[in-house]
């Protein structure tokens, strides 16, 4: 904040927001200057979300006040932000998958020909002229679900960019990217500010990224601030004390892995979308007990439909599964599960957690009609609350009670109500989808530890995951897939970041990207 | 992040701070008071604010009708109106009696379309499992008149009880098997049992011997007296006894949180190793079964038998009941109790007030419109409220074009 050469678009000063029983902000500056990519970094519940909330007229502040050019503002809600030049592209995106690309854009800002009708015609235009600026090459007849991620991605910064902003919070941007998309979207943040002067907020977890994008890095922890620093006079590990308060490995040490007999076996398996369409092409592989195997893949490539087999949500259509020769492809959860199946699923939302339960009750989904959780018909509430607090108290979870219900707790601590849930018991195979998404360095560290214990315990572990930096980091063995197939194989301790990158974008067969590929996610 | 020492200063999240706080998929409810009392008010202020509302409106609607009948205008005429619907309703013991009567067969169709809604399953078909249980409870009613009171009660009761169970039971398996939506099949349902009335009464199961077709007298089959008082049915005795037995199954048994999970979240449920489709099947079933309770109690207990036209509002009725309990089993029981108070009471209403009987509906009406649009409620009152765990209203509203569970 010394080299002030240039007056900051947005200011936001003293922001203090108290929510019952925390600060989620305690009195934050945080100052933008035009043209200006400022990553915002902090764990999960550190504040971010909050504070642009508050930017984004969401919540308002208790104390501090917000400038935008220079004047005070008062932001009432979402549209007066947008009026004030303020776009948000969220994580979890806010599109309408059946819709068109254009009728996203134009979502609440259509041009009107006359009082009734759009003017589709000038809306079209407009966007095709953007799209061109920033080389998207994006039809805008094409339907938002039809797009793939990254797609779907630019569709956003375009809805921002249609409503003229100048101030854009990209809130972990990359976190669905393959690394060749991020950087084209780099290529894009970095032209926008240049060219257009737009002003960015990045958040991200990802620290090299924000070292590689950001012209300034301000770290948020429990709700202040800890420090700003300039990409060229720090580095990831000066970041992540930053983040954490204390110091953190941020590879975690995955030791020797001594794999033992085949435990999953995966035999020219095939399985449908929900369409109907085949995801999963005879796809082959084994697991060992005693070794991580990593799925490496842009989402939308059949990963979803594997995993959903292998944990008897869906059927597969062709080809069979085994636990050590046991065939159970036709089986029910329940009979995997007493298997000896644990899955940590990839929409925590959807399939892991039931945010309107308590945590106690979360965390014996899977085990409530069993002993010592159950007898007979009857639920044992005093065996449910020791085996809670046991749990809250091993894995960490942080929160007020067992009693609070689970969808208060932060993404971070969800998770872990999921991994503590699974990485309790007898475990033969282990399936990981994306356990780590959208959480902060801690808890990745935490469950990443978890995970090598349950590997050295003899568990087979299957991990898939979007995070190419995850499936290098944990795993004993990669696979590629690309469109429903296993296209490499490579060593995890071996293998090339940028080649295995290369193979999940194009198969390996040709240089084309991954563009169209029948994606849904 | 295992040292104990991080202990002392863990951080509690709040909802807004969370990193989820702007995915629009994430239903999270506000943060839960510590004490049961301040947990039952958070639960309870909207309905009692809808109720309180409600009242406040209606004397409108009072005043208004003096007006539109000619008489003179008197700013006291609500409080008139609604002082002596009190006191027909729990003005002695005889009304209170009256208004337990009324309220009984409205307790098990509220806790049948209540325990639906815990399911996330909008049961519309109270109506016809209410009349499919009261069909059942009177031919056989009538069929065992002559046997020892204990045994023809027993078998009336229970025969009823199974028709509502099996005719909940069909649109449960349907949107089991084929994902037909309740809401439309239970809607069907209603006509298709007023018509199997009406022809089977008419039909083979009407009695011999009457200026109208009915069935026959249910003689000894019908509901004594609890001991010790006059009029007051031991079908009231049941439908209370029943309020605890439907929280127990909720709150304590595994089937009762299989339910539960599947209401909330049926994908989670599934991966959890439940049966979304059986336990749909099997909730269906037990809403059938205590809806049928409700036509048993009212056959059997106050009307004695069933003709091709018998007429009901309680399986609607049960439906506002539902919500106004906000699908809880004790909240069903006030709200039952209310409802059935306002039946009760409304008589003397008209006696002394000079106020239709018909005002009740309106004031019904009205309570629904205030829960329905809570929000207006919780602006006015300033109220935060805790989540139930499945929404009622959010059932009622999901869309039909939603996968059944499987």
């Amino acid at each position: 904040m010394t080299e002030a050469a240039l007056a900051p678009v947005l200011e936001m000063r003293g922001i203090t927001k108290r929510y019952p029983g925390v600060v989620a902000n305690d009195g934050i500056d945080l100052d933008v200057r035009p043209g200006e990519i400022h990553a915002l970094l902090g764990e999960n519940g550190a504040g971010k979300s909050t504070l642009m909330n508050i930017l984004y007229g969401l919540a308002s502040p208790d104390e501090g006040q917000i400038l935008i050019g220079g004047k005070p503002a008062a932001i009432a809600g979402p549209s007066d932000a947008i009026r004030r030049g303020i776009s948000m592209v969220h994580q979890h995106f806010m599109l309408v998958p059946v819709l068109s690309v254009a009728e996203n854009i134009l979502l609440g800002e259509e041009p009107m020909a006359n009082p009734v009708f759009v003017d589709r015609r000038a809306a079209h235009a407009r966007i095709r002229q953007l799209g061109r600026t920033f080389g998207f090459d994006i039809d805008p007849d094409a339907t938002v679900g039809s797009l793939s991620v990254g797609s779907q991605q630019r569709v956003e910064i375009l809805k921002a960019l249609y409503r003229n902003a100048n101030i854009l919070v990209l809130d972990e941007p990359t976190a669905v990217l393959t690394p060749q998309e991020t950087r084209e979207i780099f290529a894009v943040l970095r032209q926008l500010t240049r060219e257009f002067g737009t002003s960015i907020i990045f958040i991200s977890h990802k620290l090299y990224e924000v070292l590689e994008i950001a012209d300034r890095i301000t770290v948020i922890r429990r709700g202040r601030v800890v420090g700003t620093r300039q990409p060229a006079e720090t580095n990831e590990d000066e970041l992540a004390n930053l983040m954490v308060g204390r110091d953190v490995s941020l590879t975690v040490d995955r030791g020797e892995s001594s794999p033992g007999d085949v435990v999953l076996e995966v035999d020219a398996l095939r399985v449908n979308d929900d369409r109907g369409q085949e995801a999963v092409r005879s796809v082959s592989f084994s697991v060992r007990g005693g070794e991580i195997v990593g799925i490496a893949g842009v989402a939308g490539n059949g990963q979803d439909e594997l995993v959903g087999a292998l944990t008897g949500l869906r059927k597969a259509a062709a080809g069979r599964f085994a636990y050590g020769g046991h065939d159970l492809t036709r089986a029910s959860v329940r009979s995997l599960m007493d298997n000896g199946l644990a899955f940590v699923p990839g929409d925590r939302h959807r399939y892991g957690i039931i945010l309107s339960f308590p945590i106690d009750d979360n965390l014996c989904l899977n085990d409530y009609n069993r002993p010592p959780f159950a007898r007979g018909i009857i639920r044992d509430e005093e065996a449910v609350d020791r085996w809670a607090d046991a749990r809250i108290d091993e894995f960490d979870i942080r929160t007020p009670s067992r009693e609070v219900p689970a969808g208060t707790l932060s993404g971070g601590n969800q998770q872990k109500v999921v991994v503590a849930r699974e990485f309790s018991g007898d475990t033969r195979v282990l399936i990981l989808d994306q356990p780590t998404r959208g959480l902060d360095v801690g808890s990745i560290e935490f469950i990443h530890r978890q995970a090598i214990a349950k590997r050295d315990a003899g568990s087979a572990i299957l991990l898939v995951s979007a995070e190419l930096d995850e499936v290098m980091e944990l795993s004993d063995r990669i696979l590629v897939m690309y469109r429903g197939q296993i296209v490499a194989e490579r060593d995890g301790r071996a293998a090339d970041r940028e080649e295995i990158g290369l193979l999940m974008a194009t198969g390996g067969r040709d240089e084309r990207p991954a563009e169209t590929a029948e994606v849904a996610s | 992040m295992t040292d104990a020492g991080n202990s002392d200063q863990r951080e509690l999240e709040q909802i807004p701070a969370g990193p989820d706080a702007a995915a629009p998929q994430a239903r999270i409810p506000p943060p839960q008071s510590k004490s049961l009392w301040g947990r039952i008010i958070q639960v309870s202020a909207v309905p009692i604010a809808a109720v309180l509302l409600a009242f406040v409106v209606g004397s409108i609607f009072i005043l208004g009708s003096s007006l539109l009948t000619g008489r003179d205008f008197d700013p006291l005429l609500p409080w008139i109106a609604y002082s002596s619907l009190m006191f027909g309703a729990f003005g002695g013991l005889n009304p209170i009696v009256d208004t337990m009567v009324a309220a009984a067969p409205l307790i098990l169709g509220g806790l049948a379309v209540g325990l639906g809604f815990k399911a996330g399953l909008f049961n519309i078909g109270a109506q016809g499992q209410f009349l499919m249980g009261a069909l059942g409870a009177a031919y056989v009613g009538a069929s065992v008149a002559e046997l020892p009171t204990p045994i023809a009660m027993t078998a009336a009761v229970l025969a009823g009880a199974a028709v509502g169970a099996a005719y909940g039971f069909i649109p449960g398996m349907l949107k089991a098997f084929t994902g037909a939506h309740e809401v439309v099949t239970t809607i069907m349902l209603n006509f298709i049992a007023a018509a199997i009335i009406a022809y089977l009464v008419a039909g083979p199961l009407g009695a011999e011997g009457f200026a109208f077709a009915r069935t026959g007298p249910i003689g000894n089959a019908a509901l004594v007296d609890v001991p010790g008082t006059r009029n007051l049915h031991i079908g009231v005795l049941l439908a209370l006894l029943t309020v605890p037995i439907v929280w127990w199954i909720l709150a304590r048994t595994t089937f009762g949180f299989e339910l539960r999970t599947v209401g909330a979240n049926p994908s989670a449920a599934r991966y959890a190793g439940m049966r979304p489709a059986v336990v749909t099947m099997t909730t269906m079933a037990a809403c059938g079964l205590l809806a049928g309770l409700a036509g048993v109690v009212e056959i059997l207990g106050v009307t004695g038998f069933i003709n091709t036209s018998y007429g009901t509002s309680v399986g609607f009725d049960s439906i506002s009941v539902a919500l106004l309990g906000r699908a809880h089993p004790v909240g069903i029981l006030f709200s039952a109790i209310l409802f059935g108070a306002m039946r009760a009471g409304a008589p003397e209403m008209q006696l002394d007030a000079g106020i239709p009987v018909e005002i009740i509906d309106v004031l019904q009406g009205i309570i629904l419109l205030f829960l329905a649009a809570d929000i207006l409620v919780r602006r006015l009152f300033r109220l935060r409220v805790a989540g139930t765990g499945v929404d009622e209203l959010q059932t009622v509203s999901r869309s039909y074009g939603e996968q059944a569970p499987r």
